[in-house]
C-alpha cells in the first residue's frame, strides 16, 4: 500500500465544527492505529482531503502538530468536493494524503517576537502555526494576532478567538470590514492593511506570518514594510491548484518554483525572485 | 552494459517475432488504423508496418495510460475498503518499432514521475516493457531531433535498436540493456555476428534547426517578452499538443463512481487548458492563451533541464503534425533563439 504514493490514508471524521457561514472544521483521526503512530507533519504543510467518489481537494492540516492523534481542516463550500465534504457527517470516512509541501520554520523563530496577520478563511493555515508557536509559548517573546473577516459571522474559529483574547500571552486584535460589524461588536472597524497600519507593530526581532485574501495580501505588504519589516522577515503562503501534491501534475509551478514542494510557505523576498504568475 | 552488435537478416523479423509470442511476450507494434499508424497489440507479424516516419501518438500510453485507475473503493457495512492496482495485472509488453525519439521520451517521462516522490505505478508499468527501438531512415519536415541532442539513430531508451542497412537490407542489432539480451536469448539463432558496419550512412539527416542551450538560456530572461504573445495568437488551446507528446505528464485525478463503489483515476490534463490551473475562487494565475503557450516552452526547455536536468521535448514533431490551427515548435523555437530581447 505504500508503493503507491496516490493511496489516501483513511479517517474517520470525529468532529465537525461550524465555523461560519459554508465553513466547517473537521477533526479527522486515522482509522488505522498504525497509520497514526508513523504520521508526522510540522507547521504549514497540506494535504488532499477526498470524499471517495467526488475526488480530491486541497488544503492545510489546520491543527498543530504539537496536538498528537489527530488532524484538522477547515474548509469554505465552494466547489464539488467542498460541498460533498459539507454533506459528510461524524463517523463519515474520508481520504486523507499527505503532508506535503515545506514549512514554516518555526525553529528559527526562537526569541523571536511573532505577528500573525490573517484575512477571513486564511486562518485555518496560520491557526496551525499559532497553535505550534503557543504550545511552545516559551520559545517567542510578544505574539501579536490581527485578524479580519468581512463581516462579524465570517470570522472562523470563534471561541478560538475568545480563548485568545483572554490569554495574557497573546495580543490579538479582530477586525471587520466596514459594515460587516454587529450591533455588539467590540473590535475594529476597517480592513486589514489599515488595522495594521494603526496598530503599528514594531518590526524590531519580529515575524510577520500574513495570509489572506491576495488583495489584503497586496495592500499588507506595503505596510510591513513602512513599519521596517525586511522581507525576508515575512512570510505567506501561496495556494495554486493542484492535483497531486508532490510535484508532478504540472499545475501549481510559478516559473520552476513548485507551489506543492517548494511551498506553500515563501517569504517575500522569495515572492519577488517569482514571475508574476500567481 | 556496453552495446552488443549483431546483424539480423531482414526476413528473421517475423522469426523473432514468432519467438517472442512463444515467450508469452504482448508485443504492441505501429499498425496501420483508420488511415492513421498506432501502437497496436499485434498478434501476427503481418499486422506491423515499417512504412511509416512516426506513429500518430507517442508510445508514452504504455507505461502512462491515457486514463488509469489508480485506487477503487467500496463502501460496505463493515465500512471503507480502498485497494491499490496490483502489479501482476500488468503484462510484459514488447514495444516494436519505437523511433529513437520515442525511446529517449521514455526517460524524459521518467525523469518527472521519479524526482522525489517515486511513483511506482509508472514504474511498475515500465519494469514490464522491453522497447525495441528502429532508427529512422526517413524523415519529414516536422522532425528536429538532432536539434535538442537526439538523432535519428540513437540508442537511448531502446534495449534493442535495429537499424536497417539499406532499403529491403538487413538489420544491425544494437543490444544495449539485460532486457534486450534477455529478448535475444528467445532467438539466439537469429542474431549473427555483425561484421563491422557504419549504421550512420543508413541513417536520415536530419539538419539541425536551432541549439537548445541556447534557447534555455534565452528564456532566461524571456518571460516578459511580447514574442509569447504573437506566437500564441492561432492557439486555440486544444490540448491536441500535450495528448501527442511523447513527454508531456500533466495530469488530472478525478473519481468515478458506480453506486456504493468506484474507482480514482489519473488523465492526461494539458497546461492548455484554460480550466487547468483556474482557482476554485475564479482567479486563474494562467488567464490567458499566451501565458499558457509561455508555460509550454518554458517548462519544456527551461523549467526541465533546470529542476529534473533533462529537456522536455525529443524533437518527433508531433505536436506540429497534429496542431489543428498549424502552429509549428521549431519555427517558434527558432524564432525565440534569434530573438534580440
Amino acid at each position: 500500500m505504500t508503493d503507491n504514493i496516490y493511496m489516501p490514508y483513511l479517517m474517520k471524521v470525529e468532529r465537525i465544527t461550524w465555523e461560519a457561514p459554508g465553513v466547517k472544521t473537521f477533526m479527522l483521526r486515522f482509522l488505522n492505529e498504525e497509520d497514526q503512530d508513523k504520521f508526522n507533519f510540522k507547521a504549514g504543510q497540506f494535504g488532499e482531503y477526498s470524499v471517495y467518489g467526488v475526488g480530491e481537494s486541497t488544503f492545510c492540516i489546520a491543527s498543530s502538530p504539537t496536538r498528537k492523534g489527530y488532524i484538522e481542516c477547515t474548509f469554505r463550500q465552494t466547489g464539488k468536493v467542498t460541498n460533498a465534504l459539507a454533506g459528510c457527517e461524524e463517523g463519515s470516512v474520508l481520504g486523507f494524503r499527505g503532508p506535503y509541501g515545506n514549512i514554516f520554520p518555526i525553529d528559527e523563530w526562537k526569541g523571536k517576537n511573532l505577528l500573525f496577520i490573517a484575512g477571513g478563511i486564511a486562518l485555518p493555515p496560520m491557526r496551525c502555526v499559532i497553535w505550534n508557536a503557543l504550545d511552545l509559548r516559551e520559545n517567542f517573546k510578544d505574539i501579536t494576532i490581527i485578524y479580519g473577516a468581512r463581516s462579524t459571522k465570517d470570522l472562523v474559529y470563534k471561541h478560538e478567538l475568545k480563548d485568545w483574547e483572554l490569554r495574557k500571552d497573546v495580543k490579538l486584535i479582530t477586525t471587520v470590514d466596514p459594515g460587516g460589524e454587529s450591533p455588539d461588536w467590540k473590535g475594529e472597524i476597517g480592513f486589514v492593511p489599515t488595522i495594521v497600519e494603526k496598530i503599528a507593530p514594531s518590526s524590531v526581532n519580529t515575524i510577520a506570518i500574513v495570509c489572506g485574501p491576495p488583495v489584503m495580501i497586496k495592500y499588507t505588504f506595503p505596510v510591513l514594510a513602512k513599519l521596517g519589516f525586511s522581507d525576508g522577515n515575512i512570510f505567506t503562503t501561496l495556494e495554486n491548484r493542484m492535483k497531486c501534491g508532490f510535484g508532478k501534475c504540472g499545475r501549481c509551478n510559478v516559473g520552476k518554483v513548485y507551489v506543492c514542494k517548494d511551498g506553500p510557505v515563501f517569504t517575500l523576498k522569495q515572492l519577488k525572485e517569482l514571475p508574476d504568475e500567481y | 552494459m556496453n552495446s552488443d552488435r549483431r546483424l539480423i537478416r531482414k526476413d528473421s523479423l517475423e522469426k523473432l517475432f514468432k519467438a517472442l509470442k512463444q515467450n508469452n511476450k504482448t508485443i504492441i507494434g505501429p499498425a496501420l488504423q483508420n488511415g492513421k499508424i498506432s501502437y497496436k497489440i499485434s498478434n501476427n507479424y503481418s499486422e506491423i508496418t515499417s512504412d511509416y516516419i512516426q506513429t500518430t501518438q507517442s508510445s508514452k500510453e504504455i507505461a502512462f495510460p491515457r486514463t488509469e485507475k489508480i485506487l477503487a473503493y467500496s463502501k460496505n457495512a463493515e465500512g471503507m475498503s480502498v485497494k491499490g492496482i496490483d502489479i501482476k495485472d500488468i503484462p510484459e509488453i514488447v514495444l516494436w518499432g519505437v523511433r529513437p525519439c520515442d525511446a529517449i521520451g521514455i526517460g524524459e517521462l521518467s525523469a518527472i514521475f521519479n524526482w522525489d516522490y517515486k511513483d511506482e505505478i509508472f514504474n511498475n508499468r515500465l519494469s514490464k516493457v522491453t522497447v525495441l527501438g528502429f532508427s529512422c531512415s526517413k524523415a519529414d519536415e516536422y522532425c528536429f531531433c538532432t536539434s535538442v541532442g537526439g538523432n535519428p539513430g540513437n540508442t537511448e531508451g531502446s534495449d534493442i535498436l535495429f537499424t536497417q542497412l539499406g532499403e529491403n537490407g538487413d538489420y544491425l542489432a544494437e543490444i544495449l540493456t539485460e532486457k534486450g539480451s534477455l529478448i535475444v536469448s528467445m532467438a539466439e539463432a537469429l542474431f549473427e555476428r555483425a561484421g563491422k558496419v557504419e549504421k550512420e550512412k543508413f541513417l536520415v539527416d536530419v539538419p539541425v534547426r536551432f541549439n537548445h542551450e541556447d534557447v534555455r538560456n534565452k528564456l532566461t530572461t524571456f518571460f516578459e517578452s511580447g514574442e509569447w504573445v504573437q506566437q500564441s495568437l492561432k492557439c486555440l488551446g486544444c490540448g491536441a499538443c500535450a495528448y501527442v507528446c511523447p513527454t508531456c505528464a500533466c495530469f488530472d485525478i478525478q473519481d468515478e463512481a458506480h453506486g456504493k463503489s468506484g474507482s480514482r483515476v489519473r488523465c492526461w490534463d494539458s497546461c492548455g487548458f484554460s480550466l487547468f490551473t483556474l482557482h476554485t475562487s475564479g482567479h486563474n494565475p494562467r488567464e490567458v492563451q499566451s501565458q499558457r503557450w509561455r508555460q509550454r516552452i518554458m517548462h519544456k526547455f527551461s523549467y526541465m533541464p533546470d529542476r529534473l536536468s533533462v529537456f522536455g521535448c525529443t524533437g518527433c514533431g508531433r505536436c506540429s503534425r497534429a496542431c489543428p490551427a498549424d502552429m509549428n515548435i521549431l519555427e517558434h523555437l527558432i524564432s525565440i533563439q534569434e530573438a534580440t530581447v
